[in-house]
């Protein structure tokens, strides 16, 4: 029996102390034991290389540890651990051992490398990280991306914490395998890798783990609600509610309920935003890393399976360059235009009316997806059983009544609902909206002083639009004045379709914006999406409430 | 505009009557406002803009508003306001963002005046100057509020919030100038009508929006704020910083809040979610409101008071489509309900009670309570306020010290302590429970195990310890309780006798009941003796004739007896190892999956269950004709209870475990789930860990057993590449090495698996512990002494 092995998950674990010197012990540990195996496998240090023998299983755990490293040394908010793993990897590599690379570049598939690093982020940032270090033992690729906005940040993993973590209605593993449900209706192999590793490190039932069949009726009974509410929140009623309160042995609680419907919400956005950024593999995880060498040519998996090779079409970028460097400017202009002719053309209210359905509608005409191709690399299929999409709002027929936030509007009844069954969830949910919301840097691409108020509420509108939820007190006009087409057909995809979300149309839309705020984009899109689903199902809970 | 205001003032509120009466509408309603003379209440909502006149019987329809075949969102109202000096002046904020105003005398059939589109976003809520007849207040959600002069064509001044929402907007009743505006942010402003470029004065109210605000119609410093917090606060505004003088505590979100006319101190308010009531509150006595409305089925959206005078009528609109008015005669009352007795107990077994004064002097005259507890009684007065309308309750409050060596608990611990749940023959535990209630003086719980006993155990088995217990200890209670059976009365005398007797009075209060229980159930405790007299036990009256019982009993007994198995009590307690329920599925599957397990192992996963087989075999009933146990199951279920309604949860709970599968199926599992729940908190208040533990573990109930097993989860990492083992605890999914290996056999380990926490060496639970027999250092050779216990 090993006698290293209890103490070795502490050494892991100590890496995210604060405190740099039990930092350094724990890294000496790691380094130490690195070695020892290694010279298991090599006896004769520097001898003939043999690539054969150190991808044999033997060397297998070896081969975790250096992936391990090799997250660490790109992940870490710790620059003396980076350093560290780096150097030890190094010395690995002297010694004839194959280390491994990280596969594709960067958390992001979108965001060139060079954008997102660990080491170069502010004081804020940078303490932010620590904490999600410390507190996970990881810094996902998600609150990487997301680390271009600390304040979002901070909020997220405040309520993402007290969503798992914390005291609430639902066991451990249930929050998990809830997260899993939601997840996988939009095939995010991403976020249900995630959970499957911590669902199963809480002690869940792996068995549940092969398909909805697999779990409680009390879980299988949410699948539906977990359905409608991904795609087409606008059907869900009070008798949905009632179904499941009231299923004698396997009835939810109200509260229990609510914490579902939370979550359900948070990981279907939460999706989007994975797929709107583009987000990659953890590098520890399968699929994350490599031990073969880098071939010639620079195609990563991902990016052939999207068709969004480097350099792939260099031609068509510069063309397309030349030709939208205007874009910026348009936009301020137009948004400047409307706040300066607000008055002069003062639409009828039946044009206004007329305006909210022609969007509607409009929005059902923009195409979803270029192409349909898609490739989750854990069957993630099993957890859901039949197919059933976002169907847009108002065709095919059936008349659904649009949802009028002044009838039913997070701050005044979705709060207080879920702040009554919840405790400060309500309260984290709305600082969260909040934050998205208002964040604003008043810079528009190199412009600065911009005020962006007008073109967020736009975006914000549009997505609620899509969902049938209509703000009396906006003019959807303004939405065709700001939103190109390839920006709707960006916000739909990512909105109504996650999955189908590529390389291309994150290109497409924006041109000359930054990355920083393209993820903007992506964070508003997210939060007006679970607002919107969380609407939806806390109505509808009132409803049966009263 | 000065003659005006006086004939507001002269309108005497003698010419109001009314009912409480309601209408229908035809859609729900978002805010209502009355006009001046208290005649005619405007209803205004997202579809829905009506003018009824309020008659002495019923609400009569007078106008529509809304004209026009596709009517616009300029109709959709969120608030509306009838102007307080000019009776054909409404105004009217759309959600849209508009602020329309509406002249009633217009002759066409659209009454619209004027059309302000000049916030962006919803308007939130107008408001009329309350003398000045051309001015009018909007605040809408885009964070501005705006001033009209109503002879202009747009607004005169713009007050900026700095982009928080504006909530809600009230001219002061009484500054000419002053108004307050309440913002989403939590803040409050006050601002000079004046001076447009910046507010007097800011303080935050709430922590979150504050849905509205009023004005005290006399006091001129009082303003009242309601917020999502739940809260109602009041403000006295004449000081250098606004303080808060009063605050209520409701159970919503405070959507509304009006004072109520000519009377001080009691103000109305409504909620927007979930609560539907509209709550009247008296701000001294903010913990329990002063009148209640229970009319509406939605949540009200709309409460104004009929006349500014007039006290004693309230309208209310409401999300279900209907229109109130409320006469405050009909008004429930809280405080009428209200249980103006409190009981509470202190650490140390100290009883306070609270009582009408009245009570406690009534009482005074007998004998409050036995024993030597101390009484104290304390009066509180407060001195009589004539403007509160609260009914004067003063009440005396008594503590009640328990003396030291009758503390409280003492037989809660004792009993907890002593009781034996499990480990032995049915009966032997019985008979041990049976006495030590008895040796604490609780004769009747006593007997109830002894009855227990006799109902539950074979006779076979029973012969053995049987006789002479009972001679001992079970005669006399016995006796007791059936000899009573033909003079309920008095029973009951017997209970005062010995009370008097000075015994303690826990368990007076468990007798008496006790008792009568027996007492209404003596047609099935006959039958019980009956049957026992088969057993030798003769009672006194005990000789009824049961000869039909017997021969049902001789037919079905044998079936019976068949499915009388031991319950789980059998388990020997050592064993903390027992594996929990999440882990056997484990083992079983991997069984399956490894099929060169070594014979070890399988011997020691059974340890547990070959050992307390052998303890059933030895209490295999033997055959002798007796009344099948279940005959009893519903007596013993309504004793249950009885003895968990009584308090003693802990009865309920030891009868329920010692008797184990016999009863469990009576009981459904939520009650059992109840009592377990009570009982352990209990036992974890007064720290008897050991004992809570116990009764967790031989809990049947999943949801108890289950409470042992958080936070147990033990996490194992592979030894070789360090890596969480997720589905077995000995082959590592990735390296696919065996992970745990025995010290001892250097094989690996796949059941049990014992460590030592000191150098994290382990194996086998039987080899280690055979090696320990022998030898104290680690089988590893590390020196360690380690130890096994």
């Amino acid at each position: 029996m090993d006698i290293h092995d209890q103490d070795a998950t502490a050494r892991w674990e100590e890496l995210g102390s604060r405190d740099p010197s039990s930092r350094e012990a724990a890294m000496e540990h790691i380094s130490q034991e690195v070695m020892r195996r290694v010279e298991g496998i090599v006896p004769i240090p520097a001898a003939v290389p043999s690539p054969p023998a150190a991808a044999c299983p033997p060397a297998s755990d070896l081969n975790d540890i250096l992936a391990r490293l090799l997250m660490l040394s790109k992940r870490c908010p710790f620059d003396d651990v980076r350093e560290r793993c780096i150097w030890l990897l190094r010395n690995v590599q002297d010694l004839g051992i194959r280390i491994p690379r990280p596969l594709g570049n960067g958390p992001s598939r979108f965001i060139p490398e060079k954008e997102i690093q660990v080491s170069k982020v502010d004081p804020r940032t940078q303490s932010i990280f620590e904490d999600a270090f410390a507190a996970l033992g990881r810094l996902d690729n998600i609150s990487l991306v997301m680390g271009f906005h600390p304040q979002y940040l901070e909020n997220f993993l405040k309520t993402q914490h007290y969503l798992l973590q914390m005291d609430g209605p639902l066991s451990l593993h249930y929050r998990h395998y809830i997260g899993i449900m939601a997840a996988a209706r939009h095939q995010c192999s991403y976020l249900v890798n995630l959970h499957v590793n911590d669902f199963v490190q809480v002690g869940g039932d792996p068995k549940w783990l092969n398909g909805l069949e697999g779990a409680p009726k009390k879980l299988q009974a949410l699948g539906e609600l977990n359905k409608i509410l991904a795609h087409r929140p606008w059907l869900l009623t009070k008798a949905h509610i009632e179904n499941l309160l009231k299923a004698e042995e396997h009835s939810w609680s109200l509260a229990e309920l609510i914490h579902a419907v939370v979550l359900l919400t948070h990981y279907h956005s939460l999706a989007s935003f994975t797929f709107g950024c583009g987000i990659t593999p953890e590098i520890h995880s399968d699929g994350g890393h490599t031990f073969r060498p880098p071939s010639l040519s620079q195609y990563c998996v991902c990016d052939i399976a999207n068709g969004n090779g480097h350099g792939n079409h260099p031609e068509e970028k510069l063309g397309n360059h030349q030709e939208v460097s205007g874009e910026v400017e348009v936009l301020m202009e137009r948004m400047k235009q409307l706040q300066e002719c607000r008055d002069e053309e003062e639409a009828s209210q039946e044009e206004m009316a007329t305006r909210f359905e022609r969007e509607k509608t409009e929005s059902m005409l923009v195409a979803t997806a270029e192409d349909d191709e898609c490739v989750p690399s854990r069957d993630v299929s099993r957890h859901f059983e039949d197919p059933y999409g976002y169907k847009d709002f108002s065709r095919r027929g059936e008349h659904v009544p649009t949802f009028r936030v002044q009838d039913y509007s997070w701050e005044d009844h979705g709060y207080s609902l879920v702040n009554r069954l919840y405790p400060d969830v309500g309260q984290l949910l709305d600082d969260k909206f909040q934050m998205a919301y208002n964040l604003t840097y008043n810079t528009m691409a190199t412009h600065k002083d911009v005020d962006t108020s007008m073109l967020r509420r736009a975006i914000w509108n549009y997505i609620h639009c899509m969902f049938g939820i209509r703000y009396d007190d906006y003019d959807y006009g303004e939405i065709n004045q700001l939103l190109d087409r390839s920006f709707k057909v960006y916000i739909k995809t990512m909105v109504c379709s996650p999955e189908k979300t590529t390389k291309r149309m994150y290109e497409s839309f924006w041109r000359q914006f930054q990355h920083s705020e393209k993820v903007h984009v992506n964070l508003l899109l997210m939060e007006a999406r679970m607002q919107a689903e969380l609407l939806y199902a806390l109505r509808a809970i009132t409803r049966y409430m009263t | 505009m000065e003659k005006m205001s006086r004939v507001t003032t002269a309108l005497g509120s003698s010419s109001i009557s009314g009912r409480t009466m309601f209408c229908h509408l035809d859609a729900p309603a978002n805010a209502i406002s009355v006009c001046r003379d208290a005649t005619q209440v405007v209803v205004a909502g997202r579809n829905i803009f009506k003018i009824y006149a309020l008659e002495e019987e019923q609400f009569v329809e007078k106008l529509n508003l809304r004209v026009g075949r596709k009517p616009s969102l300029n109709f959709s109202c969120a608030d509306v306001m009838w102007h307080q000096m000019e009776e054909n002046l409404l105004a009217t904020a759309a959600t849209n963002g508009a602020v329309v105003t509406w002249n009633l005398g217009k002759p066409s059939r659209n009454k619209q005046e004027q059309l302000f589109t000049e916030h962006k976003r919803t308007v939130n809520k107008v408001c009329f100057h309350p003398t000045e007849v051309y001015m009018l207040l909007s605040g809408s959600q885009d964070g501005y509020m705006k001033c009209f002069d109503l002879r202009k064509k747009e607004s005169v001044s713009t007050f900026s919030g700095q982009s928080e929402s504006v909530r809600d907007v009230q001219f002061s009743m009484k500054d000419y100038f002053t108004f307050a505006a309440s913002f989403e942010n939590g803040n409050v402003q006050l601002w000079d009508i004046r001076r447009p470029d910046r507010y007097e004065r800011m303080f935050t109210a709430h922590t979150g929006p504050v849905f509205c605000c009023d004005w005290h119609p006399d006091d001129r410093g009082w303003l009242a704020t309601g917020g999502r917090d739940k809260m109602v606060k009041v403000w006295d505004m004449t000081t250098n910083r606004a303080k808060e003088i009063f605050c209520v505590q409701t159970i919503a979100s405070v959507a509304r809040v009006k004072w109520r006319p000519e009377r001080k101190w009691h103000l109305a308010t409504c909620s927007m979610m979930v609560d539907h009531n509209i709550y009247v509150w008296d701000v001294r006595r903010p913990f329990i409101p002063f009148a209640t409305f229970e009319e509406h089925k939605d949540v009200t959206t709309g409460i104004v008071w009929r006349h500014q005078h007039d006290p004693h009528f309230l309208l209310s609109g409401s999300k279900d489509s209907t229109l109130y008015q409320h006469m405050f005669k009909d008004a429930s009352r809280p405080v009428d309900r209200a249980n103006p007795e409190g009981l509470c107990f202190g650490l140390f077994g100290d009883l306070a009670f609270a009582a009408k004064e009245s009570l406690i002097s009534g009482d005074a005259s007998r004998k409050p309570y036995p024993g030597g507890d101390r009484r104290y009684p304390i009066f509180f007065f407060k001195k009589p306020n004539p403007t509160e309308q609260f009914a004067h309750v003063s009440s005396a409050l008594s503590v009640f010290e328990s003396s030291v060596e009758s503390r409280h608990m003492d037989w809660l611990v004792k009993t907890a302590r002593l009781y034996l749940l499990s480990g032995k023959p049915f009966a032997e535990l019985c008979d041990h429970n049976a006495k030590v209630a008895k040796e604490l003086n609780r004769p009747q719980v006593s007997t109830t195990w002894t009855m227990l006993r006799i109902m539950f155990s074979d006779p076979a088995n029973l012969s053995t310890p049987g006789p002479n217990h009972i001679g001992k200890l079970g005669t006399l209670p016995l006796m007791n309780s059936f000899s009573m059976k033909e003079m309920g009365t008095g029973l009951v005398a017997e209970g005062r006798l010995e009370r008097s007797k000075g015994e303690s009075r826990q368990d007076n209060l468990h007798l008496e009941p006790g008792n009568s229980l027996i007492n209404s159930n003596n047609d099935e405790n006959e039958e019980t003796e009956g049957s026992e007299g088969q057993a030798e036990y003769m009672f006194g009256d005990a000789e009824l004739d049961d000869d039909d019982l017997y021969s049902m009993e001789h037919e079905n007994h044998a079936a019976e007896e068949q499915e009388y198995t031991l319950p789980q009590e059998a388990f020997p307690l050592r064993h903390e190892i027992m594996d929990n329920p999440s882990a056997p599925e484990h083992l079983q599957q991997d069984k399956a999956d490894s099929p060169h397990a070594s014979g070890n192992e399988a011997e020691v996963m059974c340890l547990t269950p070959i050992e307390s087989f052998s303890l059933i075999s030895i209490s295999q009933p033997l055959f002798s004709p007796h009344l099948p146990a279940q005959f009893f199951c519903p007596v013993v279920r309504e004793m249950l209870i009885h003895y968990a309604e009584q308090g003693d949860v802990q009865m309920a709970v030891s009868v329920l475990i010692v008797l184990g599968d016999r009863i469990r199926k009576e009981i459904d599992d939520l009650t059992q789930e109840h009592w377990y729940t009570s009982y352990i908190d209990l036992l974890q208040r007064l720290e008897l860990w050991n004992v809570s533990n116990e009764v967790i573990k031989l809990s049947t109930c999943s949801a108890i057993t289950c409470l042992n097993q958080t936070s147990t989860t033990l996490h194992v990492n592979c030894s070789n590449c360090k890596r969480p083992m997720s589905n077995r605890g000995w082959i590592c999914d990735r390296c696919h090495q065996c992970a745990s290996v025995c010290a001892v056999c250097h094989h690996v380990v796949k059941g049990l698996f014992v460590w030592c926490q000191g150098c994290s060496h382990g194996g086998h639970l039987e080899h280690v512990m055979n090696w320990l027999k022998s030898s104290s250092h680690c089988p590893a050779g590390c020196g360690h002494l380690c130890e096994y216990t």
